[in-house]
């Protein structure tokens, strides 16, 4: 069949330093193409020259096998090739239908027509297989809830090609299902799918064919058929990937470190308890939403709440962060960027910034000592930068994580709280990451994992609660982990049954 | 800053960077050069001491609103602020009644003390409050200045003791090794302020909450203790330039330190320190503060605006001002 959109060696340059060279790419109607790589490997450059956010430095693109320059993504849009963005572009002080026709209104008489947009938008997302109410303000929605908006605000424009960018980070297992019923849709429909993502799994489920990328190059572009994810990493990553997590340390001990008593958090967490063991990696899991953040943000004094914390024996409450941590406890916000590291400051100060009076002798602060610790934080937690001198928001997804990783250690903490620790983080990273969190206990420290990713937890953890709907709905020890006895205990449903939810209200 | 300027010749790939700390030094030059040419009694010794010298108080102010808007906020008050402390600061040496030294140390001690307790109000208001810095002081700035046109009844506050004012005079007039003191004051204030801004946690914590305050907390930075202070630091600094001020003209009106707070933060924002706080720059801060009375200065120097529009002058340089902090900031 004739491509729909095919790029022709396609190089993108950014000054002096070449982020794509020669990537050809051919979209046809009706598949679902995926495009994978590590974080870096330009697959986010790729899918903003093909919507027309950049232009190629060189190579062309042809639109149904004729040459094309988009002159932004507005003229790329009304071409029919439309960009999901990965974050969240709505104003949450808007209805959803004001969103969905935002800088496109339907005008009746030179006025808007309200009534005219809150049906098409109705219309739409009935398509979409969702019952969002068009009335409804953005920011009272879910995040799986605007993440459909801004789909269907995608979607709203008439689309040949629609491009996805890892559209299922913030999605739980549920909600990805019923995107992936929408994508199914689209492709019956002749449209051709383009989907970034690094979530192997989801590739395998969804793509017919995979595009890797590895350092802006373009590695292979092979039919889905018998190209398993393990292969697949091998691809991105270059070398063999087949042993992703450590060995769990055998420090797992049954002395109770820390111990939670019917913790209440007000608006999220009903009623929570669990105990914590020295040397050991618990898992928490569960959907979105299910206030595992919340609860874990109230014990260390983040967030208002109340219950028993009990630490070594003693009963404590943290008024805030800086409290917590002189108790020996950190958090590592699953909010990277805007709760973990400073973007507009450098490593230097990003880094020391927990633990500042390590760094002060007398009253000031001591430069040198700083730079010293920076030096051994690149190097004990290979903290890629190309100089020593970038803001913390110059690095890339897994190089920020590694440097809020070396920012917390820096108060030596006994316990360690981690937040999706590798959310956005490209998969070499992931195992340096999960190596890491391995040697914490290895050193007797206790870790809890909070992760939505169900392999995750499995691969890395001693023992994983689960939480459902402000409660604890259960634990796993570790020989009965399993995904499907995760999302039984974060659903309430065995896990093919959650297949036929979603496909019932899709 | 001579540091940076450095830096920026050797490594050309943080010129954009470095050009937020480097333009107000070149604005300066420029000013300089331009003073020159359009009159020639612009470049001589006293012209220049007595330009910086009454650039003094709004350059004292303004070290102070750099740690405010550096950490995240602002402050409206501080020219109301100037007029109730130095109100009462002259109330109170009046009503003590001595001509001796005693007498007017009491006196800078209530000013300082005053002015440091309307900091820490603003301060408290802001974090305990919840309210947007702007309203509070907006709201703080109209308290204050009533405040002193209630104390002086509508009309002047002066100094009666005249053996008081002639000892008093020296701080504002005198110089020492040829220096005047205000000069001397608010170099002094403006090496503290760095010092404590560039060396110490407590600047390090300032300019983390004014980057991202969620980033702070979750860092255990103690937000609340330090946006607190960041406003009593202001009100401190406010109290130092009444003290200079005071000996001036010996007198406190309802329209002393009008417009100040316009003054002070423009030369915040000239001297490059970012209104949405997290970069804070105080030597910046002082040539901004140099650069506004410079401008006046040549105006009354050349005939080609009237000096009444000094300050529709120095209003339009804070809107230029930004527009050139936008500009660099997209540039990188």
């Amino acid at each position: 069949m004739d491509s729909v959109l095919r790029a022709e060696s396609i190089s993108k340059s950014f000054g002096p330093i070449e982020v794509l060279s020669g990537i050809s790419l051919d979209l046809k109607p009706g598949e679902v193409h995926a495009v994978i790589g590590e974080n870096g490997a330009g697959k986010s450059t790729l899918m903003r020259i093909l919507s027309g956010h950049l232009p190629p430095t060189k190579g062309t693109l042809h639109l149904n096998g004729q040459p094309v320059t988009f002159s932004g993504p507005v003229d790329a849009e009304s071409q029919g090739i439309v960009l999901v963005h990965q974050e969240i572009l709505l104003a949450p002080d808007l209805t959803v239908a004001q969103n969905l026709f935002l800088g496109r209104e339907i005008r009746r008489f030179g006025l808007v027509d309200d009534a005219a947009m809150r049906e098409r938008t109705r219309a739409i997302l009935q398509e979409l297989g969702t019952k969002i109410d068009p009335d409804r303000e953005v920011r009272r929605l879910s995040i799986a809830d605007r993440q459909l908006v801004q789909i269907a605000r995608a979607l709203l424009v008439p689309h040949k090609v629609v491009a996805f960018d890892e559209p299922t980070a913030v999605l739980t297992p549920i909600e990805a299902e019923s995107l992936f019923e929408i994508i199914r849709k689209l492709r019956a429909q002749g449209v051709a799918v383009l989907y970034i993502s690094h979530r192997l799994n989801e590739v395998k489920a969804i793509a017919d064919r995979v595009t890797v990328l590895r350092d802006g190059r373009h590695i292979a572009t092979r039919d889905i058929e018998g190209l398993e994810p393990l292969e697949m990493a091998r691809l991105m990553v270059g070398r063999d990937m087949s042993k992703l997590y450590p060995e769990k340390p055998e420090t797992a001990s049954d002395q109770a470190l820390l111990s939670v008593r019917d913790m209440v958090v007000p608006g999220f967490v009903e009623s929570a308890s669990f105990t914590l063991h020295r040397g050991e990696i618990l898992g928490f899991g569960g959907l979105i939403g299910a206030g595992r953040t919340e609860l874990f943000e109230s014990i260390v004094g983040l967030r208002p709440g109340h219950g028993t914390i009990t630490l070594d024996g003693k009963q404590v409450h943290f008024r805030d962060a800086r409290e917590a941590m002189a108790a020996g406890i950190v958090y590592l916000s699953e909010d990277r960027k805007g709760k973990g590291l400073l973007l507009q400051q450098n490593l230097r100060i990003n880094l020391s910034l927990a633990a500042l009076e390590k760094f002060t002798r007398g009253s000031f602060i001591d430069g040198g000592a700083e730079e010293q610790a920076l030096d051994k934080a690149i190097k004990d937690f290979d903290i890629r930068t190309r100089r020593r001198d970038l803001l913390a928001g110059q690095l890339s997804g897994g190089n920020q994580q590694k440097l809020l990783l070396a920012k917390m250690m820096l108060v030596e903490p006994r316990i360690v709280i981690i937040d999706e620790p590798t959310r956005g983080v490209d998969i070499g990273t992931k195992e340096q990451i999960y190596r890491f969190i391995a040697s914490l206990a290895a050193e007797g420290r206790a870790v809890v994992v909070i992760s939505s990713e169900m392999q995750e937890l499995i691969g890395l953890c001693h023992r994983v609660v689960v939480m459902r709907n402000g409660r604890v709905a259960g634990e796993v020890a570790q020989a009965d982990l399993s995904e499907d006895s995760i999302v039984y205990l974060a659903t309430g449903v065995h896990e093919e049954r959650a297949a036929e939810i979603a496909a019932g209200t899709a | 800053m001579t540091e940076s300027v450095l830096r920026t010749g050797a490594e050309k790939r943080r010129f954009s960077i470095d050009m937020r700390a480097l333009s107000p030094f070149i604005a300066l030059l420029v000013l300089v050069i331009a003073g020159a040419l359009i009159n020639p009694d612009f470049l001589t010794t006293s012209n220049l001491l007595n330009v910086v010298t009454r650039s003094a108080f709004i350059a004292i102010i303004a070290v102070g609103a750099t740690f405010v808007i550096a950490g995240g906020g602002l402050d409206l008050s501080v020219g109301s602020m100037a007029a109730l402390t130095a109100g009462v600061m002259i109330l109170t040496l009046n009503n003590l009644g001595g001509g001796d030294l005693g007498t007017l140390a009491i006196g800078m001690l209530v000013a300082i003390a005053l002015s440091a307790t309307c900091g820490l109000a603003n301060g408290l208001i802001v974090t305990f409050g919840r309210i947007e810095p702007f309203i509070v002081t907006l709201g703080t700035m109209g308290i204050f200045r009533s405040l002193v046109i209630w104390l002086a009844a509508g009309g002047t506050i002066t100094m009666r003791n005249f053996d008081l004012r002639e000892m008093y005079r020296p701080v504002y007039f005198g110089s020492i090794f040829g220096i005047p003191i205000p000069i001397i004051a608010f170099l002094v204030v403006a090496a503290i302020g760095a010092l404590i801004l560039y060396r110490t946690s407590f600047g390090r914590h300032v300019v983390a909450l004014g980057s991202n305050e969620d980033v702070a907390r979750y860092s255990g930075v103690p937000i609340w203790r330090v946006r607190t202070l960041t406003y009593i630091i202001q009100g401190i600094c406010v109290g130092i330039a009444v003290l200079v001020y005071v000996p001036r003209l010996g007198s406190a009106t309802p329209t002393t330190g009008l417009l100040w707070e316009l003054q002070a933060i423009t030369a915040v924002v000239i001297g490059g320190t970012a209104l949405r706080g997290g970069i804070g720059r105080v030597w910046g801060t002082v040539v901004g503060a140099v650069i506004l009375e410079l401008v006046a200065n040549i105006m009354v120097l050349s005939n080609f605006v009237s000096e009444f529009l000094v300050g529709a002058v120095q209003g339009a340089i804070i809107i230029i001002a930004m527009l050139v902090q936008r500009s660099v900031h997209r540039g990188r």
